[in-house]
C-alpha cells in the first residue's frame, strides 16, 4: 500500500491536512533544499504536525525515488540558474510591508456567519415580511414560492430525494447549516444588486425560505436569538472526504493484457445530441459560407439600424411630455426589475439588457446582450418597443413571447406597467 | 478567396467532411501526388511570396491568426441559467504541449468577471493573526516571489458524464482545465508577515479566502495546505492575469479543485473552523448513492484524456502513421505513467511522456503508432507518484453512484470509426 494511504488512514477529519504537510516537506526538498531544512527546524507552524517522512513506516520509497529523479532532472536543466528562495522567517512583520487594518475596515469586509451563529448581526424578520421582500427581490429568478424558475436555483422542496435518481438539492433538503443561507443572501444576493438588503430583510427572506420548506410555521420570527433553534433536516447528511479508504483499491498495479473478455459500446453521445454546435458551424456556414465577421457586416445589418433610428425618433419626441409623477411611481415599481436590469449613467447588461432608451427602440438590439433567438428575430423583422408592446410584454412576458429569456412573471396591475414604462422613458 | 476556403474547411462539418474523403484519398499516398502533376502551391508564384505582409505595429498585442479562430472557449448554454454565473471550456482538442494560453483558458464566474484596477486593489489579512494587515498591489510586488506551473481543474469537469456519454468533444467533457506558469507570493509569507502566534496551535486552524466580486466565492482551506504550497498570484504565463481569471490577484491552490482558487482575492482570514460557505456546502459537495454527501473533497484525483483523435479532432488522413496524444494530471503530485488502449480497455500500451511528470501540473503524452484504418475504442489511463491509477467509470459508480456531479476522473472512451470520425461513447 502506498505512502499516502497510510498517511490518510490515521488522519480522519484532518485527512488532507496531514497529506499537505507531508508534501510540503517533500516538495520543498525538490525545489528549495535549503529552505526545507529551515522550515522543519525553525518554523513551528509547519513542524507542529509535520510527520518526518523517514518515520512513516515503509512508505516513502517510491515517492522519494520520484522526487529524487525530478531533483536530478531539474538540477540538470537549471545549472546556471539559481532557484533558491530567501529564507522565510516566522517573525511577524519581517518585511514591514502593508499597514494595520482598521477595525472599521475589517468590519466592512468580514461578513462571515459561522455555523454556530457567531458573527450574526442583531436583527429579525418574520415569514410574512419575508414573503413580500422575497416577491420583490428574489421571485423573478427563484419563483414566488422559492420553487425556482428556468435554470435558476430551486430553494424549496426536495426533502427525501437525495438518494433518488435526480435529487433536488435545496436549502430545506440539502443545506446543512442555516448560517450559510443567511451569509450568502447577505453578501451576494440579489443577483446583480448584492449587499442592497438590510439585515432585517435578510432575516425575513431567510425566514420565508424556511417557511417555503415547511421548516417553520407562518408565525415564525427569525432573529439572531432564534437562529440556532432552527433544525436543518440534512445537517447530519455529510461525511468528510473518505476517498483514501473507500477507494483504496484505486491504488493498484494496472492490468495491461487480457483485461476484459469482450467490449461493447453501451452508450453514445450522439443519441442524446446535446452538444452545442460550434459557433460558425451553423446551417449557413458550409454551403453559403461567409465567415462570421463577414456575416456581422452583411448588408442587411445596416438597414435594421437605420430603421431603429427612424422608429426611435417619434418616441423621443413623445418623451418630451413625460408624466414625471407617473415616472416617479414607476421608479418604485422598477425595483422589481433592478435585480436583472440597469438604467441610467453607466448602465450595463446584467441578467437582462440595460434599458436606457428601450422605449421606442428596435427590439433585441442592445449591444452585447445575448437575446433569445425569438426576441432577436422580432428586432430583425424591424419591430420596435412601442408602449403598447411593452405593456403587453410586461403583463405576461411568456404570453407575449413564449421563449423569452426573461423569467420575470409579469406586472399584474396595468398602473404599475404604465408607471414603469413612463419611468423608462426618462432614460432616452 | 483562398482565405475563405481555408476558413470554411476549419468548421467542424468541413473538417468531418474532409476527414471522410481524406481517408480514401490518403490510401493512395505520396505516389498519388506525383500522378496528379506538380503542386501549384509550389510551381505558381503566391501572393505571400511576392507582396508584403503586415508591419510591426499591425497588432500591438497579437491574437492568433484568423485561420485558428475556431480554437476558442465555448460554453454549453443549457448548463446554467445565465452566462454571468456559468462556465466555458478550454479547446484542449486543438492545443498541444502543456501550457494553456490565457486567452482560451476556461472561465468560471459566479457573479461575472469584474474589472478591478491595481490602484483600487486591497488585500486584507484578518482573524487570528497578530496584526490584521492591508496590502496594496504595490506592496505585494515587494515580497519575494516564485514561479510555479500548476493545473487548475474545476471540480465539475466531466461532471455531465456521470450518467452516460453526453457531450461530444474533449473540450466539453474535459475542458474545465488549464495549466499556467504562475508568478506569486507563497501565502505562507503573507500569513507570517501578519503573524500567526495569535492563532495558537495551528493544527486545527483554517484560512478563509474570499474574492472582491459580488459572489465573494468564499472557501475554507486547512492551515496546513495554506502554509504548504498555496500562492497569491498576480502573473500567469509571464503576463498579468486576465480579467476573467481574477486580475489583478488570484489564489492558486495546487492540486485542489478550481473553486478554491479564489479570483479577485480580497481577504484572507485565519479562523477556528471552516466557515461552511455556500460553495463548500450546497455546492462542491459530492452526493453518494445512499443520499449522504462527501464534503471537503478538495484533491483532484489523477485523470487523463486523449485530446486527439477525438470528436472535434478527427483523423484527417488514412491509415498509417498516427499520433495519439492527450493530457494527464494529478492533484496528489506528478504523473508517472500513462497507458493507452485502442480496444476499449482489453489491452494497454504505455505512452511516451513529452516531459517527465511535474508536480500538480499537466503532463502531455504521445503514442506514436500506426493506424490500420479500423475502428478503435481509444482510452487513456493515468498513474501518479502515489501509485493511484485512474479508474473506469464503472469503478467510480460502484463507490459513488451517479449523483456526485463533481470529481469525475473516469477513463474516457472515444470511438474512432474507419472514416476517422470520433464519438464519445461508454463501453462495457
Amino acid at each position: 500500500m502506498s505512502k499516502s494511504l497510510k498517511l490518510y488512514l490515521g488522519a480522519a477529519a484532518g485527512t488532507v491536512v496531514v497529506l499537505g504537510t507531508a508534501y510540503a516537506a517533500a516538495n520543498a526538498s525538490v525545489d528549495y533544499p535549503e529552505v526545507a531544512v529551515t522550515h522543519q527546524k525553525s518554523a513551528p507552524v509547519a513542524a507542529a504536525d509535520a510527520p518526518a517522512p523517514q518515520d512513516e513506516a515503509d512508505a516513502p520509497v517510491r515517492l522519494a525515488e520520484a522526487h529524487q529523479a525530478r531533483t536530478t532532472a531539474s538540477d540538470a536543466s537549471h545549472i546556471t540558474v539559481p532557484t533558491t528562495m530567501p529564507e522565510v522567517s516566522t517573525e511577524a512583520g519581517r518585511f514591514g510591508l502593508g499597514r494595520a487594518a482598521l477595525p472599521e475596515e475589517v468590519a466592512a469586509w468580514n461578513h462571515d456567519i459561522m455555523p454556530d451563529g457567531s458573527n450574526l448581526p442583531v436583527g429579525s424578520g418574520d415569514v410574512w415580511t419575508g414573503d413580500e421582500v422575497f416577491a420583490e427581490h428574489c421571485a423573478s429568478c427563484h419563483g414566488d414560492f422559492a420553487e425556482g424558475r428556468d435554470n435558476w436555483p430551486k430553494l424549496a422542496g426536495g426533502q427525501g430525494t437525495l438518494a433518488d435518481k435526480d435529487p433536488l438539492k435545496t436549502v430545506g433538503s440539502y443545506w446543512p447549516y442555516l448560517s450559510t443561507t443567511f451569509d450568502y443572501i447577505r453578501r451576494s444576493m440579489p443577483f446583480g444588486n448584492a449587499q442592497s438588503l438590510s439585515d432585517d430583510d435578510v432575516y425575513a427572506i431567510t425566514a420565508y425560505i424556511l417557511y417555503s420548506n415547511d421548516l417553520v410555521d407562518d408565525d415564525f420570527v427569525l432573529s439572531n436569538e432564534t437562529f440556532m433553534d432552527v433544525e436543518m433536516p440534512n445537517a447530519e447528511g455529510f461525511i468528510v472526504d473518505d476517498r483514501e479508504t473507500t477507494e483504496a483499491h484505486f491504488w493498484a498495479e494496472p492490468c495491461m493484457e487480457n483485461c476484459k473478455g469482450s467490449v461493447e459500446i453501451t452508450m453514445r453521445a450522439s443519441v442524446l445530441d446535446v452538444t452545442p454546435d460550434e459557433g460558425e458551424d451553423t446551417a449557413t456556414s458550409e454551403e453559403t459560407g461567409p465567415p462570421v465577421e463577414e456575416q456581422a457586416a452583411a448588408p442587411q445589418a445596416e438597414p435594421v439600424q437605420q430603421a431603429a433610428a427612424e422608429e426611435a425618433a417619434p418616441e423621443a419626441q413623445a418623451g418630451a411630455s413625460i408624466d414625471m409623477a407617473l415616472a416617479a411611481e414607476g421608479e418604485g415599481v422598477f425595483k422589481k426589475c433592478k435585480s436583472c436590469h440597469q438604467v441610467g449613467d453607466g448602465a450595463k447588461n446584467r441578467t437582462g439588457p440595460m434599458l436606457n432608451g428601450v422605449v421606442g427602440a428596435t427590439i433585441g438590439q442592445v449591444e452585447g446582450f445575448k437575446y433569445s433567438n425569438d426576441m432577436a428575430a422580432l428586432g430583425e423583422a424591424g419591430r420596435s418597443w412601442t408602449a403598447e408592446d411593452l405593456n403587453a410584454f410586461l403583463e405576461k412576458p411568456k404570453d407575449f413571447l413564449k421563449k423569452t429569456k426573461m423569467s420575470f412573471a409579469g406586472l399584474r396591475k396595468e398602473e404599475d406597467r404604465l408607471a414603469v414604462i413612463e419611468y423608462l422613458k426618462t432614460f432616452q | 478567396m483562398s482565405h475563405d476556403f481555408v476558413k470554411k474547411s476549419l468548421t467542424r462539418r468541413g473538417v468531418l467532411k474532409g476527414a471522410a474523403s481524406g481517408a480514401g484519398a490518403a490510401v493512395l499516398g505520396a505516389g498519388a501526388a506525383r500522378a496528379q502533376g506538380p503542386d501549384p502551391l509550389i510551381t505558381e508564384k503566391q501572393d505571400w511570396a511576392t507582396g508584403l505582409g503586415d508591419g510591426v505595429d499591425a497588432t500591438p498585442y497579437g491574437l492568433p491568426i484568423k485561420y485558428e479562430d475556431d480554437v476558442v472557449r465555448r460554453n454549453v448554454p443549457w448548463l446554467t441559467a445565465d452566462p454571468i454565473s456559468s462556465i466555458n471550456f478550454t479547446p484542449i482538442h486543438a492545443l498541444d504541449g502543456t501550457i494553456t494560453p490565457q486567452g482560451c483558458a476556461f472561465e468560471r464566474h459566479h457573479s461575472g468577471a469584474i474589472e478591478l484596477k491595481k490602484e483600487d486593489y486591497r488585500l486584507m489579512i484578518n482573524g487570528l493573526v497578530d496584526t490584521p494587515l492591508v496590502f496594496s498591489y504595490a506592496d505585494l510586488e515587494r515580497f519575494p516571489r516564485e514561479n510555479r506551473v500548476y493545473f487548475c481543474e474545476c471540480a465539475a469537469n466531466t461532471g455531465m458524464e456521470w450518467a452516460g456519454a453526453q457531450l461530444n468533444g474533449a473540450q466539453f467533457t474535459h475542458g474545465m482545465i488549464h495549466n499556467m506558469e504562475y508568478t506569486g507570493i507563497p501565502l505562507r509569507t503573507l500569513l507570517e508577515e501578519a503573524g500567526l502566534a495569535a492563532a495558537g496551535d495551528l493544527k486545527d486552524k483554517w484560512v478563509y479566502v474570499e474574492g472582491a466580486d459580488a459572489s465573494s466565492n468564499g472557501r475554507s482551506i486547512p492551515m496546513d495546505k495554506a502554509l504548504d504550497d498555496v500562492l497569491v498570484a498576480f502573473k500567469a504565463n509571464g503576463e498579468a492575469l486576465r480579467k476573467e481569471h481574477g486580475y489583478p490577484v488570484r489564489l492558486v491552490v495546487p492540486g485542489w479543485e478550481g473553486n478554491m482558487w479564489v479570483k479577485w482575492l480580497r481577504r484572507i482570514e485565519v479562523t477556528e473552523a471552516a466557515v461552511e460557505s455556500r460553495e463548500e456546502t450546497s455546492k462542491y459537495t459530492d452526493t453518494l448513492a445512499d443520499g449522504t454527501s462527501r464534503k471537503w473533497t478538495w484533491v483532484m484525483d489523477a485523470k487523463s484524456v486523449v485530446t486527439s483523435p477525438s470528436p472535434q479532432s478527427p483523423i484527417r488522413h488514412g491509415k498509417g502513421p498516427l499520433v495519439i496524444t492527450g493530457l494527464a494530471w494529478s492533484g496528489r503530485g506528478a504523473i508517472t505513467r500513462v497507458d493507452v488502449s485502442k480496444d476499449g480497455g482489453k489491452t494497454w500500451e504505455t505512452a511516451r511522456l513529452a516531459q517527465e511528470g511535474q508536480n500538480k501540473a499537466l503532463t502531455r503524452f504521445y503514442l506514436d503508432t500506426t493506424w490500420d484504418g479500423e475502428d478503435m475504442l481509444l482510452q487513456s489511463r493515468a498513474m501518479d507518484e502515489t501509485g493511484y491509477v485512474q479508474p473506469t467509470k464503472h469503478q467510480l459508480r460502484e463507490v459513488r453512484g451517479e449523483n456526485s456531479v463533481y470529481h469525475n476522473n473516469c477513463i474516457q472512451t472515444w470511438h474512432v470509426k474507419p472514416n476517422g470520425e470520433a464519438e464519445n461513447v461508454e463501453v462495457s
